[in-house]
């Protein structure tokens, strides 16, 4: 994304661009099955980060879908012929230059292709710190791959950017929304209220799923959360740098002590994650196990509660 | 996390890639630092590769023995279930089941054995067969 922005002269950080698009969320959806587990976030859908973006800082986005595959290459061919950059949406489990371990059937991947040679493509993937290559086959299977979240050959690209857009109102609205999100949707499944019920639910899974399956589940939980979550801590990280730099924008101290305040939730849910994998390494076990994970979920979701009543408080 | 904390694991399943990791310098500023690795991000994902494995390689099992048909042990091995290969090869989930049994995957034409094979990425003669097991692509 902030290559994509980048390209057209509008230099913004990562974090920044993370948080303006209200991109930090959390939801569980126990029905929503991805590879037989159910679908645990830490943050919004990529669509929705972009279509906050562009309403905040005036940037206009097109984005294409495609019926069929070999209409996909080709407009996406045209607009690489262009010399255009342009994201793409992609199911990481063909992709080649994927670790092994790393493939799995998810949709939700997106990254940026810059160019084609022959038949491979010119890929600036977040996974990996160097460009890398895609032949054709696997792209499009990448790229038309069904299912949940099935990315139909979504191509985006900016097509109006402002050069120097007025950042500040952006980033009070996006902690405004961010804040009102994570604390005021009245249902089970979103926000604070989705990281308490999903504790509750945990403690659950050994007696109503057995502990294979039970250990299986969580060490999904903590793979949505560190391996698909960029920064660490599934994004928590990467809005505490986000808050950290709207304070000194805003000139904002109760947003720094938000920052430093997330810095520290984001830490716990490290310790989930640490705690999460002994218990699939089987080298802790038992209901006791389960409560103790809950317990530092329910930790995490009282201190994340703090940072967004104190982000309201901050900007308005 | 303090930027001293990055986890750096040597030899992790990132195979010398690395992971923008968040986190704050001795002045308490954020900034991005790369990671190697985390155990905890190893142990996890070795746990859902196993179980991905094992569920791999006890479908090859069954195909062997003629209780389900070569198709099962390739939609295992790419990782899909009966939905997924459905929407991915344009059938019905009832079609799908029953071109996992042997007798209804004998009965299959050249075109929808085609259409299995665009969607797993096999050729039509490898899909027909059970090969030794084979490591993930």
């Amino acid at each position: 994304m902030a290559t994509l922005l980048r390209s057209r002269g509008l230099d913004l950080s990562e974090p920044m661009i993370f948080g303006i698009g209200s991109g930090l969320f959390f939801f569980y959806m126990p029905l929503i099955k991805m590879g037989g587990m159910p679908l645990t976030a830490y943050r919004d859908a990529p669509r929705t980060i972009i279509k906050h973006i562009s309403k905040r800082l005036g940037i206009r986005f097109e984005s294409h879908r495609y019926k069929s595959p070999a209409q996909g290459k080709v407009a996406l061919d045209a607009f690489l012929a262009k010399g255009m950059s342009v994201g793409i949406q992609v199911n990481v489990f063909w992709l080649p230059y994927f670790p092994p371990e790393m493939r799995f059937q998810y949709n939700g991947h997106n990254m940026v292709a810059y160019g084609r040679q022959g038949n491979d493509y010119l890929i600036s993937d977040p996974v990996t710190d160097h460009p890398v290559t895609c032949d054709n086959d696997s792209l499009q299977r990448a790229r038309f791959a069904k299912g949940a979240f099935a990315p139909k050959g979504l191509i985006y690209y900016p097509v109006q950017v402002p050069t120097n857009p007025d950042i500040k109102p952006a980033v009070i609205d996006a902690i405004n929304y961010t804040a009102k999100r994570m604390l005021d949707i009245p249902m089970p499944f979103f926000g604070v209220r989705g990281i308490r019920w999903l504790a509750k639910l945990m403690e659950r899974w050994p007696r109503r799923h057995g502990e294979k399956k039970a250990a299986a589940m969580v060490g999904n939980v903590v793979r949505m959360q560190e391996e698909i979550g960029t920064g660490g801590a599934g994004f928590r990280f990467m809005y505490a740098a986000f808050l950290q730099e709207a304070g000194e924008l805003l000139n904002n101290d109760k947003l720094k002590q938000a920052s430093s305040m997330l810095s520290d939730a984001g830490d716990r849910w490290r310790e989930f994650a640490l705690q999460g994998a002994m218990l699939c390494q089987g080298r802790n076990s038992g209901a006791d196990a389960y409560l103790g994970l809950a317990e530092i979920m329910r930790d995490c979701a009282d201190r994340e509660e703090k940072v967004y009543q104190l982000m309201r408080e901050a900007v308005s | 996390m303090k930027k001293s904390d990055v986890p750096q694991k040597e030899n992790s399943m990132l195979h010398g890639h690395r992971r923008a990791c968040y986190a704050v310098d001795d002045d308490g500023r954020y900034t991005m630092v790369p990671s190697k690795g985390w155990d905890v991000e190893d142990i996890v994902n070795g746990q859902a590769v196993d179980a991905m494995e094992h569920h791999i390689e006890s479908v090859r099992q069954q195909a062997l023995a003629g209780e389900v048909s070569p198709l099962a042990y390739h939609m295992a091995r790419c990782h899909m279930d009966v939905g997924l290969l459905a929407a991915n090869a344009g059938f019905w989930r009832w079609q799908v089941k029953r071109h996992l049994t042997p007798a209804g995957f004998s009965k299959l034409d050249d075109d929808k054995l085609a259409r299995y094979a665009q969607a797993l990425g096999r050729d039509v003669d490898r899909l027909k067969t059970i090969p030794e097991p084979e490591p993930a692509k």
